[in-house]
This record gives C-alpha cells, structure tokens and sequence, in this order.
C-alpha cells in the first residue's frame, strides 16, 4: 500500500520502520531536514521536507494515490488538518494522533465529522495496557482475543515453580487445567514449542486460554491471581492521568506524586478520588514517607527514561511491589531487561501495533481479516487473530492435515463465543475466529500460515 | 567497515558482468570471428568467480554511506579490469595498460580512445567497447539495485554513492523501483533511438553501437572518422538525442508518469540546459558560417558538436580542432558544464554550476547588504544549506585533482593545450579534446604513467570525486 506519515519523532519513526519491513510505499513529510535526513538513510522510504498540512507538500508526497496517511506530529490540531486536508485532496484513509483530553472526550464526533478512519491516543493506549497488567500483577502482559474471551498472557516462571522441569504434556496433565503455552522465550532463544518441550524456572511464556482457565492455571501453579488494591504512580503526565481514572474505576486507591505544583492541582481538580503528592520522587525520603515500602503496585511514568528505570529500581530493592516502567525513548532493551524490572511499557510501540494492525487489515482480501494483532516477547512473536469468511482455504479441513509454515501455532478457536482449544482432529470453520501465534512475521491473510 | 558486504555486492557486479559479455559472444558468433573466444573464457571466469563469492550471504547486511562509496569506487575499477581481459586475450589491444584505459574509457562513457585505426578491431571486440558506455551511462549497480533484492534502506548509498549530481533524490519511496524506473527510462531512449537510426538507413550493427554510445553520453565511434560518414539525417537523430540523454531524467518520470506533467517544464536546470545549449549554438553557428556551404549546414554541425560536447558524449561530424578560436573556446568551456545531474552525462553539471552562479550573487549581496540574510533557491524551494556547502567543497576538488593531473602529464612535455583538454576530455567524461586529442588524434601519444592519471580522472569524473578519493583514506579500512 501506499502510505504517507506525517510527522517523524518517536511513534513517527516506529511506525515507518515496522510498515517499511511489511513492504509498503512510504512517503515521510516533516519539517526538520535532520530527522528526514535520518530517516531515508535508515529506511527504504521517500522523505519530504516541509509542513504535512500544507496541500502542494501532500501532493509533493503523492496523496492522489496514496491509500492511506497516518499524521503523528506533536500537535493535535495540525494532525487534524492533515487528515483532513489528505481526506480532501486524495479520499484516501486517515488516521490521526490526537493526544489531548478534551478532545479525546469529543474523539467520536471529530471522526466521524472529519470522516477519520481512526484516531489514536497513545497516552490512552498506554494506559489501558497498563490499567489491564495492574489487573493481574502476576503477568508482565496482557493482550485479550475474541472480545475478551481469550487473554494472552505473558509472565516468567519463578524459581520453584511446579512449572520447572514440566514438559507441555504434563501441564494439561497433571495440572488440569486448559491452557496453552504458544511461545516460549529462554535467554537469547524464542520457541514457539510442542508437547514435548520442557519448561524451566525463569522462562518467559505465553499461554492463551479463557480468563477463567487462566485464574485456575495461576491458581494450580500457586500463582497470585487477585487485582492490585492501591497504586503509586510517579509523574503527573496524561497517562497518569488517564490511568488513574481507570484505576480509580476498578477500585485500585490512586497516589500520584508529581513535583510541578500547579499540574498538582489540576489532577487534583480531575481526578477529586486520588491522592495527589507534590514532591520530587527522585528525593528517597519523599518515597519512603509515602509509602512506596507497602504499596501493591508502582509505575513510574515521569517523562525521563532513565529515573522511571531508576525510580522502578528502587522500589524493587524496598518493596514487593508489582511495577511498571514507561520507556519513550531509549532503545537499550538487551540492558534494560537484565534489571528485571517486570513490565516495561513503551507507548511508541503501542501505537504502532494499533496502526500496523489496522493497515493490514486494511490491505486484507475479502477472505479473512486481522482482528487484533498484538506483539508479545520484545515484540519477536506475533499474536493474530483472523476472521474466517467464506474464501478462506483453511475451512473444513483437519488441523493436522494443513501444511503449516513453521514456528507457527493455532492457539485457539473461537466459534460464536465458545472458546476451542483445537487438536489435530479440529476444523475451522466459517464465521470462525483463529488465534495464531507466530515468530513469523507480517502475516496479511489466514491464507498466509500455509506453505505455499 | 563491512567488508563482507562489500565483497558480497563486488561478487554479484562480477556475476552481472559476466551476463553482459555473453552479448559480445553472440555478435561474434553472428560475425564468425574467434576474437570471441576471449569474452567467453572471461566471461566463465567472472562468473565462478561471482558466484563463489555471492553463495553466502553476510549476516550483517548494515552498511552506511563510507561502505557505499567504496564499494562502487571498487566495484568500477574490478568491473573495469576484467573488462579489459578479452581486450588483451584476443589481442585486438595486446598492452593491458591500453587495454584498461579503453575499457575504463568505455564504462566511465568518456570515449577517449587510444586506437589510431578503430576499423582494425573485430565486431564482438567494437560491440564490447561501446556496451560498456551502455552500462557505465545509468551505472552498473544502479542495475543491480533495480534486479537484485538487497534488503533495507541502505542502498540509498549506493544509488547516492553512483548516480551523478549534488543531491540524489528517490522518484519512489522504494530504492528497488526507483531503479528499475531509471532503466526503464533508458532501455525505452536506447530502443526508440535504434529504431530511429534503422529507418535512417543506418546498418543493424552501426545502430546498436552508435545508440549505446549515445544513451550512455560515451562516444566511442566504430568508424575511424566517427560519426562524420553518415548521412545529414542519421547525424541530427544522434544529435537529439545526445541532447536528450543529457536532461535529468527525473524530467522523464515526471513526464511519463506524474500526474503534474507541467513541472516537467518548470525545472530550473533543465531550462538552463537547454539555454545554454540554444546559445553556443547560436553563436558557433555564425562564427564557423564561413567555412561551411550553407547556414544550414554550419548550424547542423554546431548543434551536433555542442550537443555532443556538453553531453560530454564525445562524437564528431568535422575535426572540430580546425574552427576558429571562439567556436573551439566556447567548446572547451562547455565541456566543464557537462549535463545535467541525474541524467547519463559528466561534467560538473548544470545544476551545480547553477547552485554555484547564484552562491555568487549571494555573496556579492553580503557585500552590499552585510546584514542580509539569503536563501538559494532552486526550483523555487530553498536548497539545503549543506548541499550549497558540498557544491563549494566539490569544485574545490575538482580544481585540486585538475592541477596535479595537469602537473603529472607536464612530464610528458606535450604542448600545454593538448595537455589542458587531454584531461578536460577524460576527467568531464567527454572523449576528444583538443591538439594531439582532437577529433583525429587519440591518447596513443601519452607515456603509462599518464594514461594512469588519465584513467583515475575518468574514473573520479564519473562518480563524481569523492568515492574514488576515499579509496586513499586510511581511516576508511579501519574496521571501526
């Protein structure tokens, strides 16, 4: 397809790279020379230097026939007029970034007036993300299928676990319980495995099963399943703020500490249920005296990359603490993930997932469609969710008799509500949706898992 | 450094060489001549030898901009060198140095030639010759990027590293399809030019030769007397579409499939291009008159040396050498402007000297205005400062490596105009000069040593300067 982006910062030049490696056309606008400059060195794409709303530049890009144009500059407005301007002078697709509370209250009535075909609120997203692993602290991620009937959760087996030494086999063996481990991360290695693969304690997995399953599975294994009770978040930013209003919603007490006083008392005229700190977390004392030594969950969302990494340090030393790390920028993940710090969260990557997901299935045939799409283990193995109509080549026949590519698994079935953790014996059918896990990546089509 | 990557890439140009000089074998099949023996044993040679080296791909396919210099700096002189072999094998040019300065001649389309008697080479040997203009005009690994799918964004640097003018610049997101646009764009010129030159009344072979040299702006002729044998007809297609083959083809994209057809028009170095042309012609036109039979007659040969010259292909009607001083003035003078960028031709190209006139002015309002603050402008859109900056920096080269060219052939104790135009002919990829290199000289006369210098004149003419400077950097071969 061809799509032209918008602005070139952090979630701009994410999204470039991941569309770039699934092959599409890519016309980059933005008004630093520098950052294009970068950009085309880097990637095998066109870079315009000027301002992405002005109508000659778009047309410079090829907006005529360009399918879609994604705008995520830092401005709202000007993204806005992007689209809208892209919507006008080349009726292609749009998708805009649009970060600001109020209006993200009004999203729906912009896109539908704007005519967006989606608009993306990273903050939002990142939160959400966040809001749904304070849900289950034991999971580093969360990613849900089929409307929330299937959850994809990825944790690591601590050290004693039942899990330790315990082939896939036995798991629904002697345990009973009905999940699906579909990827396995050890060191360096990703393993999407079979029945005979032997778990080890501090392996990163992935299971999918029904919530239900899942709450027995963490259970069996002797697991906490229960959600978090209070929060300590530091850094007032807009994704504080919307997580704790989704926190506040599931009953989770809020504490924000934020040290610029007058963004204090905005959260505080918000969000009336929070507590609201003003201080400096980067003082110990201030930590201590608040609190982080009991609290049940800790997320550090200041703008700075390195004191959220060292703030989460912290309070891993002083407390048990579930705890969530936002990353914007550094790009040092080998390093930052020997600190163990848990769930890392990087709102760029969040974005991109949406808009990757969208443009595949944007771009699909009438035979299937993409769903959902989510990225687990650092983003190396891919999470679908197709839907099967009529044309796809998959229905009616045996699981075991499809010749699948490799390190590719049908995680499970989902057949109007009823979850199928399917076997060689299973068929999809039509009107079904298919949970696929794969390291392979920039599947388009349930079409795609076959060898050809 | 990634030498892997390097060898990998010099692997597959061998390869792709190889394929090339299967052509000559089949013209010499055609014509029955065993001179083509030689092209098939190194054309066998270049390709175990690609193919050993290309059986396994780098695992670490990351390579910036120094490694995409070098590579095509390296990937020209290896390309020349074995292109040089057949040459010597079947002994249509026994000494190996002359050999190279052919071959290198012919992939860089300058044209200089060392022979006295072109007539005396056989066919597959004259075919070899002027398809290396051919290949050398849009540039070998601009060919490999259209055919082979390297992966990632770094091959920008070796469309950047190859392709001629101050700013190389994508037509389409993808650097594969931007490369197979060019060809496209060439392939359809060449074929359209063959066409043409067969319902002239030019023979199959004298077509394809002369058009080869004519797309690539080379000039390699397969007629002692150039192109001076062929009727009035044939000479003004060729002058056409020399002329032609000199505007950036970005114009043709533009042309052929932009939907906005106008700006084709609208591009400021196009339309210099063409100015400049319409006004040497003009006055070459009035200041030879006398000479020839017909005003007609002395504007058909102008137009054809002026298109010619600065296209930098390198063909003549008439020994040019004998005009009066202004005509032959305003020819050297051209031959420093060359083509313009993004097209097949060398020179500086119009648009720097462009970029350099208004720098010029610019500095010149600093003097009257110290205050001003002044963008340069082209195409009406401010140009990068740091593309003016290299625009300076590449004259300032071009000049340095000029004198000490200049100061090496002086050994040579040849006349000072012979020596001014011998290398203004090879380092602008241009092909005749003046004097001893007229027309109807050759570079026969100069010792090794300055066909040597000649040869790297060609060389950093064509990539422009710096790929091949680079090669003498030590910092280059450092591993980190």
């Amino acid at each position: 397809m061809k799509i032209i982006i918008v602005g070139c910062g952090k979630v701009g030049m994410t999204i470039v790279e991941q569309l770039n490696l699934e092959g599409h056309d890519i016309a980059v606008i933005d008004t630093n020379s520098v950052v294009i400059h970068d950009i085309t060195n880097n990637c095998d794409v066109m870079g315009i230097v000027g301002n992405g709303a002005s109508y000659t530049v778009q047309m410079e890009a090829g907006i005529e026939e360009a399918d879609m144009l994604i705008a995520v500059t830092g401005s709202d407005e000007l993204n806005l007029l992007c689209c809208l301007i892209a919507k006008k002078a080349g009726n292609c697709s749009t998708i805009a970034r649009v970060r600001n509370p109020t209006y993200n209250n009004e999203i729906d009535f912009i896109k539908e007036e704007l005519g967006l075909s989606m608009a993306i609120n990273p903050e939002y997203a990142a939160a959400t993300e966040i809001a749904r692993i304070l849900r289950f602290p034991s999971a580093i991620k969360i990613d849900t299928f089929a409307k929330g009937r299937v959850e994809l959760l990825e944790f690591r087996i601590r050290s004693g676990s039942v899990l330790h030494n315990c082939s896939l086999m036995d798991v629904s063996k002697k345990i009973k319980a009905n999940v699906l481990v579909c990827a396995v991360q050890r060191g360096d290695e990703i393993v999407i495995p079979n029945g005979s693969f032997v778990l080890r304690e501090h392996d990163m997995i992935s299971i999918v099963a029904s919530p239900h399953a899942s709450k027995e599975f963490f259970k069996k294994i002797g697991v906490e399943t229960h959600q978090v009770k209070n929060a300590m978040i530091v850094g007032g930013g807009t994704i504080a703020y919307y997580l704790a209003k989704q926190l506040l919603n599931m009953g989770i007490d809020v504490k924000i500490i934020e040290s610029n006083k007058n963004r204090c008392e905005q959260l505080s005229d918000l969000l009336p249920k929070a507590v609201i700190i003003n201080g400096d977390a980067t003082n110990q004392e201030v930590m201590i005296e608040e609190g982080v030594t009991h609290c049940e969950a800790f997320v550090s969302l200041t703008g700075i990359d390195e004191a959220n990494i060292f703030l989460s340090l912290f309070a891993k030393n002083r407390s048990k603490a579930k705890i969530v790390t936002k990353i914007n920028r550094i790009s040092f993940d080998d390093i930052i993930n020997t600190f163990n710090l848990g769930s890392l969260i990087y709102p760029k990557f969040i974005t991109a997932e949406y808009i990757v997901r969208y443009v595949r299935a944007m771009q699909n045939t009438i035979g299937s469609n993409v769903e959902t799409l989510y990225r687990i283990i650092e983003n190396k193995v891919e999470a679908l969710e197709f839907h099967i109509n009529e044309e796809a080549p998959v229905i009616g026949i045996p699981l075991e008799k499809l010749d699948l590519k490799e390190n590719l698994l049908i995680a499970c079935i989902n057949r109007s509500g009823e979850i199928i953790s399917p076997n060689g014996k299973t068929q999809i059918e039509m009107g079904d949706t298919v949970v696929i896990v794969t390291t392979q990546k920039a599947l388009h089509d349930i079409k795609d898992i076959l060898k050809n | 450094m990634n030498y892997a990557i390097i060898g990998y890439i010099l692997g597959w140009v061998l390869t792709l060489e190889s394929m090339f000089m299967v052509l000559p074998c089949i013209v010499a099949v055609i014509y029955r001549e065993s001179a083509g023996f030689a092209f098939l044993i190194v054309a066998a040679a270049c390709f175990v030898a690609g193919m050993l080296i290309v059986r396994k791909r780098p695992r670490n396919q990351v390579y910036f901009a120094r490694e995409g210099f070098v590579t095509v700096a390296l990937c020209w002189i290896v390309m020349s060198i074995f292109g040089a072999l057949p040459f010597v094998i079947n002994g249509d040019i026994p000494s190996f140095t002359d050999a190279l300065f052919e071959t290198i001649s012919g992939f860089t389309t300058t044209g200089a030639s060392i022979l006295s008697d072109v007539e005396a080479l056989s066919y597959c040997s004259l075919f070899w010759r002027s398809f290396t203009h051919w290949i050398g005009g849009m540039g070998v690994l601009v060919f490999l990027l259209a055919v082979l799918p390297l992966a990632g964004g770094y091959n920008m640097h070796l469309m950047r590293a190859e392709s001629p003018g101050p700013s190389v610049g994508k037509l389409v997101p993808k650097v594969r399809e931007t490369a197979k646009i060019l060809y496209l764009i060439y392939v359809g010129m060449t074929v359209v030019e063959i066409v043409l030159l067969l319902f002239a009344g030019m023979p199959l072979f004298d077509a394809l030769t002369t058009s080869f040299g004519t797309a690539g702006t080379g000039g390699f002729g397969i007629k002692n007397s150039s192109m001076g044998g062929y009727s009035n007809l044939i000479q003004s297609i060729v002058t056409v579409f020399m002329i032609l083959f000199g505007v950036n083809f970005n114009a043709y994209y533009i042309l052929l499939l932009s939907k906005n057809k106008k700006s084709a028009f609208r591009m400021e170095e196009v339309r210099w291009y063409l100015g400049i042309i319409g006004v040497c012609i003009l006055i070459i036109t009035f200041n030879i008159k006398d000479s020839f039979s017909s005003l007609y007659a002395a504007f058909h040969h102008a137009a054809f040396q002026v298109g010619s010259v600065i296209t930098t292909t390198g063909y003549s009607t008439t020994d040019f050498d004998l005009w009066p001083q202004l005509s032959k003035t305003i020819l050297v003078l051209i031959m420093f402007i060359g083509a313009c960028a993004g097209s097949t031709g060398g020179g500086i190209k119009v648009s720097r000297i462009i970029i350099l006139l208004k720098t010029v002015k610019q500095e010149m309002s600093y003097f009257i205005h110290p205050r001003s603050v002044k963008t340069i402008r082209m195409d009406g859109k401010a140009m990068d400062k740091d593309t003016v900056r290299s625009v300076s920096a590449f004259l300032v080269t071009y000049v340095i490596i000029f004198g000490f060219s200049m100061l090496i052939l002086a050994f040579d104790n040849l006349d000072m105009v012979t020596n001014f135009t011998a290398i203004t002919a090879t380092f602008n990829n241009i092909g005749p000069g003046l004097g001893m290199v007229g027309p109807t000289g050759n570079f026969g006369v100069f010792t090794p040593v300055a066909k040597y210098v000649l040869m790297f004149d060609m060389l950093a003419g064509r990539l422009e300067l710096y790929p091949l400077l680079l090669l003498f950097a030590p910092s280059v071969w450092k591993k980190n």
